[in-house]
């Protein structure tokens, strides 16, 4: 089994952010594949193109030039293609509201970027590893709801 | 209208394995527990297609011996959670080694290297899905809930369900309605 990986996508446009994501991933024990867009408008590009593979989490910076996370949110949910897709909100903003509002339009998870790497790795693992036993015991997506 | 159904997920996939066996013409005795026993040795051919009809359905054949003992911790565990003349009154260790007979520190070390979890962990995580699905079913309040889970009190289960999904129980339910709102 453990020769498994997760695909992983995150779309932000701080190029800090994206390297010590992949950083933060490679460095699990978890096997992940990790790809990263740097604004919406790339990211939807893939998902809707023919070959996209779809990853199992899917992390959405909210504040991103061109195209907002929120926007992404929307038009993902939207689109029944993309139902298995668990939807990470990766943001600074912690605020209720932001909470909330990306929750009840379909937003699986909600992260705030932590501040050193120790515990970004130990926030990465823990959405991955429980969206994993959600993945494989086939426990109900529409109920998956995490904040970290 | 609007109708709820309450499905035992357990005999959906039973059926669902016999049905099939059937209908590829496999004879077999099932021998519950998601373990089936095979008269003679089908072709590889007749394999093939049943494994085929049967991933359609999320039922996957588990092959080596290390994952078909994890599975059936996840069943003994899923049925512990989920049946209501549960033995959550048992001590889950002992309940596990008794049912499976292996001694727990084997399961658990198993466990953990196969799904990157503890069993532990594993159970809290099942009795928070059962809370969610008793919480928007709406006709038990929580604390007939963490009774029911066998909870020392309201406190600890909200306490419990907060730790696991960072948000309140309330808050889920409220999430959860407003998404409804927005779907209608």
């Amino acid at each position: 089994m453990n020769e498994n990986y997760i695909n992983v996508v995150l779309a932000d446009d701080d190029e800090d952010d994206r390297l010590f994501f992949s950083e933060a991933f490679d460095e699990l024990k978890i096997n992940t594949k990790v790809s990263t867009f740097n604004d919406g408008v790339f990211l939807m590009d893939y998902f809707n193109s023919e070959e996209a593979i779809l990853p199992e989490v899917l992390f959405l910076d909210l504040n991103m030039p061109r195209k907002s996370g929120l926007e992404c949110l929307k038009e993902l949910r939207a689109n029944q293609k993309f139902k298995d897709v668990a939807i990470a909100i990766y943001s600074t903003s912690s605020s209720e509201e932001d909470v909330e509002n990306t929750f009840v339009l379909g937003a699986n998870i909600y992260i705030k970027k932590p501040n050193d790497f120790k515990s970004l790795k130990k926030v990465l693992s823990d959405v991955v590893t429980l969206n994993w036993q959600y993945h494989t015991n086939g426990l109900n997506k529409d109920n998956f709801l995490l904040r970290l | 209208m609007k109708i709820f159904v309450k499905f035992d997920l357990h005999s959906v996939c039973t059926k669902v394995l016999e049905n099939t066996l059937n209908n590829s013409q496999i004879k077999h005795t099932m021998l519950g527990f998601g373990e089936v026993d095979l008269h003679g040795s089908p072709t590889e051919e007749t394999m093939e297609k049943f494994a085929e009809i049967l991933s359609e359905y999320g039922i996957e054949i588990v092959q080596d011996q290390k994952s078909i003992l994890v599975q059936k911790i996840k069943d003994t565990i899923i049925d512990m959670v989920f049946n209501d003349d549960n033995n959550l009154h048992v001590k889950s260790s002992v309940y596990l080694s008794e049912t499976l007979d292996h001694s727990y520190g084997y399961l658990a070390n198993l466990f953990s290297e196969v799904t990157y979890t503890s069993i532990e962990n594993f159970i809290i995580i099942q009795k928070i899905e059962y809370t969610k699905q008793l919480i928007l079913k709406g006709n038990l309040s929580l604390t007939e809930i963490a009774f029911k889970l066998n909870y020392s009190s309201v406190a600890h289960l909200s306490t419990q369900f907060k730790k696991t999904t960072g948000i309140t129980p309330s808050s889920f339910q409220r999430i959860i309605a407003k998404r409804k709102e927005l779907l209608k």
